[in-house]
């Protein structure tokens, strides 16, 4: 997909001017955060899980190589194919490799993120491969030619009467007294059109949620059913997984999926949570022939060993972008890349550079509301500074940003400097601030008071009047 | 050079390991002989009568409908009226389960059996579950030429026998008995753990039961 | 540590920049808070901000020299307080991490650390103040500032005190533990962005129907009564301890009306 993250700023201009869009927005605020609330509330033993769950990521990044051999070797043994790709461009070809070998025509898909990481869909197009996407929000969004505005919610930036539009749009089938009106009905004509798709499909592709390295199992965890529907039903299930899903055990993964149902949806469990080992065995009545696992690096690797290795124990709950209040005011599609919210701002730049993704990083107020709610406790403001000091560093920063930067810690470090210029500088300020005790515009602060007025300092600065105090209090000890 | 070799040589160089490292192999080896549990909710470690009232209190927060019958013998004529007492076609899909193949459904005169995979066109589906867990109200099924995976999502109603014995604590307990059951490093084709019917909350966050699977699920509780 | 049982502890005060230039009342009002409490206040010349801006905007170095600086200025007492969550949080969880790879400045800043206190909590976790003789009759909301918050714990701190004071009545707001939308130069760099955020909390607050904002952080309560201000609201905005302090005789931050 095209980047427009260099455009974050502009992109956000538009989202906050968009109405629907707004409208929608409030349903992430509503619909999430009371939700996940109440089920952690239900669990005494949650923060104890988060912490297993921090620690067993930890352990299996430590051990990366040995786990993915491991994990490779029992996919093996169960008769599934293990494909690795450095790349997006390699994996969609090995990707098309399936296809083409399974005469393929038609392809179902599971909602998965690594897939819309790699471009699957368009590429798939292009080589005269249809892509269905069969969970209901990447449906919708299929259907507008759109990408996922959020990594679990993917339509959370639509309304029900703009998905009723594009249904009535696209399945031209639909006679138009037929009631649309609520989720309900545009829910019906998705399963309805979706079912004869399933059986269709020559291929289902479907992302994963963990890799199991005891057993050579990939997991996938949904509400809806489509993720089973897709792999159960054509003749090749397609895995793609990029390589730090990978858990050492079937113990480790049930400590996990503890924490990410609560934090993703609020449910105790998820509908569905397959685990899958393997093509169809001897005597099965159902199921595919081909068990393909496609392992993504895609910059995972180079992310290890440095200070966002932490990133790499992301479970993609979405807990971080339902709490985080730059989340709440421009939506995903701002972000201008795959992933949007705080776990976005800290890949995005490891993923696409931080030449491109900059200013996600730096669109954050470190409110810590993300850290503060992350299942697998990463600390995305840390993150997000260390992206901040590696812009700097390279000077990414715009210039007038550096040099007002510069200026300020000129004068932060000379203590006797800086109080000399407050003293001559802030009881003139004071004095302008007038009866109102306001600025409704300053000169150099724009920024500031083009939306809220800049309250006026209240008189001469503190330590003028703590040094007179202390003088007077001199005089009248001796 | 492979693009495999390449990924794992870029990952012990970033993680500065040797390929040969004794301690880091140690490790792995060990983790995954033990395959220690780690915090299991104490909600998940009921004595075994406390265990079923809590599966079905959590099945029913999840909106399935939990029925109990006495005996195995008791299960075809709860279907029917299930299917009676919802307006169905009297038919099911059924697997070829051994423990659903020994209750009497030749009872049910008119309950038709349709017997393989689902063909996506039933109203209703049987299945019987390898085991459940209490602690989360989940259904765990096991693929296998016996249980057909297509039967625990097409159909619009899925009927889930389990049997009361079979109901665990955790999920943990559970995958240590098919761990057992297979052999270690070993698994069914498929697990499907359900959690209740089938839902989305893809349109303005709005809960919605039945998206792509079932719509309704309804468990039958043998014994206990 | 100085401390010795009978003697008063001597606190070190970080005025934090924003309350020397622009509230010194807040100044103030920490010193009598402090000093009721049985401590005395000392104001090391040599201070000046926390270094935050450079921090947050990737620039260590400069952070670290003023981290140092102020490591020197204050390490000779037995606390050090801070009016404010969001400087405290720095000198308290992020001065140790500046000096990562020295040894001896990390030992040095870590102790340093361990002494830093934000105002409220100070009063009640380490002085064990459980009430102030102060009267206000008036309805107040109170915003959690994220740093205090979710750094350094503070949220039933101030609510306690502020429940000691006579005639005050305190109506919570709708998520008060939203961020308000300052995050430093984030408000001048992303100012639509700040803007919509700071526009949802001037909205709670309205809603719950007090006459006075409070909160312990400069920077969030001037972002915010800036914005209360122009969209007329006659909502005043006031620091914690001006209210806790008795000291709120002056103008509310952005003037009365």
């Amino acid at each position: 997909m095209d980047i427009t993250s260099p455009t974050f700023k502009a992109n956000a201009r538009v989202a906050l001017a968009d109405g629907q869009l707004q409208k929608a927005l409030g349903n992430v605020r509503a619909g999430f955060i009371d939700k996940r609330r109440k089920a952690v509330d239900a669990l005494p033993e949650f923060e104890e899980l988060r912490d297993r769950a921090r620690d067993i990521k930890n352990h299996a990044l430590e051990h990366l190589d040995l786990y993915l051999e491991t994990y490779e070797a029992k996919v093996l043994s169960s008769g599934g194919t293990v494909h690795w790709a450095e790349t997006a461009g390699q994996a969609r070809d090995i990707i098309l490799d399936i296809c083409r070998k399974a005469d393929a025509r038609t392809v179902t898909k599971g909602k998965s993120m690594i897939t819309e990481e790699i471009g699957l869909n368009d590429f798939l197009e292009k080589n005269g491969i249809r892509p269905v996407e069969t969970d209901l929000g990447e449906y919708i969004i299929q259907l507008r030619g759109e990408h996922p505005s959020h990594i679990i919610a993917p339509a959370v930036h639509l309304n029900k009467e703009q998905v009723e539009a594009d249904f009535r749009r696209v399945h031209d089938h639909l006679p138009d007294h037929r009631d649309l009106s609520e989720p309900e009905a545009l829910l019906g004509e998705a399963r309805r059109v979706l079912r004869s798709q399933y059986f269709e499909a020559d291929v289902g592709i479907t992302g994963a949620n963990f890799l199991v390295a005891e057993t050579g199992t990939s997991i996938i965890v949904t509400n809806e059913g489509n993720g089973d529907l897709t792999q159960v039903l054509p003749r090749v299930h397609v895995v793609v997984a990029s390589i730090e899903k990978i858990v050492p055990t079937l113990e480790d993964v049930s400590q996990i999926l503890r924490v990410l149902a609560r934090s993703a949806t609020g449910q105790e469990m998820s509908v569905y949570t397959t685990l899958s080992t393997g093509p169809r065995r001897k005597g099965d009545v159902d199921g595919p022939d081909e068990y393909h696992v496609v392992l993504l690096d895609n910059g995972r690797s180079s992310m290890l060993g440095t200070e966002f290795q932490d990133m790499l124990r992301c479970i993609r709950c979405g807990a971080c972008m339902n709490h985080c209040p730059v989340y709440h005011a421009v939506g995903g599609h701002a972000y201008g890349w795959v992933y949007p919210g705080p776990m976005g701002a800290v890949l995005t730049p490891s993923l696409i550079g931080v030449d491109k993704g900059g200013h996600l990083p730096n669109a954050s107020t470190f409110c810590g509301r993300c850290e503060s709610v992350c299942p697998m406790r990463i600390p995305l403001p840390k993150m997000m500074r260390h992206w901040r000091e590696r812009e700097f560093e390279r000077g990414l920063n715009p210039a007038t940003q550096r040099f007002g930067l510069g200026l300020w810690a000129f004068f932060a470090r000379r203590p006797r400097l800086y109080r000399l210029a407050a003293a001559l500088g802030i009881p003139v300020l004071s004095l302008l601030g007038g009866r109102k005790r306001r600025f409704a515009w300053l000169p150099f602060a724009g920024g500031w008071t083009r939306h809220r007025e800049l309250p006026a300092p209240e008189s001469r600065t503190f330590m003028q009047q703590w040094r007179d105090r202390e003088a007077v209090a001199r005089q009248a000890g001796r | 050079m492979s693009a495999r070799d390449t990924i794992l040589g870029k990952v012990r160089s970033s993680l500065h390991a040797g390929a040969n490292d004794q301690t880091r192999r140690k490790a792995v080896e060990e983790r995954l002989k033990k395959a220690a549990p780690g915090v299991v909710p104490a909600r998940g470690k009921l004595p075994s009568a406390q265990r079923v009232a809590l599966f079905s209190e959590m099945a029913g927060k999840l909106s399935a409908s939990v029925e109990h019958v006495r005996k195995a013998a008791d299960v075809p004529k709860a279907v029917t009226e299930y299917l009676r007492g919802r307006n169905l076609p009297s038919a099911v899909r059924m697997g070829a389960d051994p423990r659903l193949a020994a209750m009497p459904w030749g009872k049910q005169r008119a309950l038709e059996l349709r017997p393989g995979p689902s063909d996506g066109d039933d109203e209703a589906g049987v299945s019987h579950a390898t085991a459940a867990i209490a602690e989360t109200g989940t259904l765990v099924m096991t693929s296998g030429a016996e249980n057909p995976t297509t039967i625990n999502f097409l159909p619009e109603h899925h009927i889930v026998v389990v049997d009361a014995a079979d109901i665990e604590g955790d999920l943990e307990t559970v995958l240590a008995r098919i761990r057992k059951a297979y052999g270690k490093g070993r698994m069914p084709r498929t697990v499907n753990l359900i959690s209740g019917p089938s839902r989305s909350g893809d349109i303005e966050q709005k809960i919605i039961l039945g998206a792509h699977g079932p719509r309704a699920l309804h468990i039958i509780v043998v014994g206990g | 540590m100085n401390e010795t049982t009978g003697s008063r502890p001597r606190i070190g005060l970080f005025v934090t920049c924003l309350v020397d230039l622009f509230r010194p009342t807040v100044g103030f009002a920490a010193v009598k808070l402090i000093e009721d409490s049985g401590c005395t206040v000392e104001v090391p010349m040599a201070q000046t901000c926390c270094g935050q801006p450079a921090y947050n905007s990737g620039d260590r170095a400069d952070a670290r020299a003023i981290a140092e600086a102020t490591i020197e200025a204050f390490e000779s007492f037995d606390y050090v307080v801070a009016p404010s969550g969001s400087c405290a949080g720095m000198l308290k969880k992020h001065y140790p991490g500046l000096f990562k790879g020295d040894a001896a400045w990390e030992a040095r800043a870590t102790a340093f650390s361990a002494r830093v206190f934000e105002l409220v909590s100070f009063l009640v976790d380490v002085r064990g103040v459980r009430s102030v003789d102060v009267k206000r009759k008036a309805r107040i909301t109170y915003h959690d500032s994220c740093s205090g918050l979710r750094e350094l714990g503070i949220r039933e701190q101030p609510r306690m005190l502020l429940s000691s004071v006579k005639g005050l009545k305190l109506v919570e707001m709708k998520d008060p533990d939203v961020c308000c939308g300052f995050g430093g130069t984030f408000c001048v760099k992303y100012s639509d962005i700040s803007n919509a955020i700071v526009e949802k909390k001037t909205a709670s607050i309205d809603a719950a129907g007090a006459e006075t904002l409070l909160a312990g952080d400069l920077g969030c309560l001037m972002n915010m009564a800036g914005k209360l201000k122009r969209e007329g609201s006659t909502v005043e905005a006031r620091h914690v301890a001006e209210v806790l302090a008795g000291m709120d005789e002056t103008p509310p931050i952005g003037g009365w009306k």
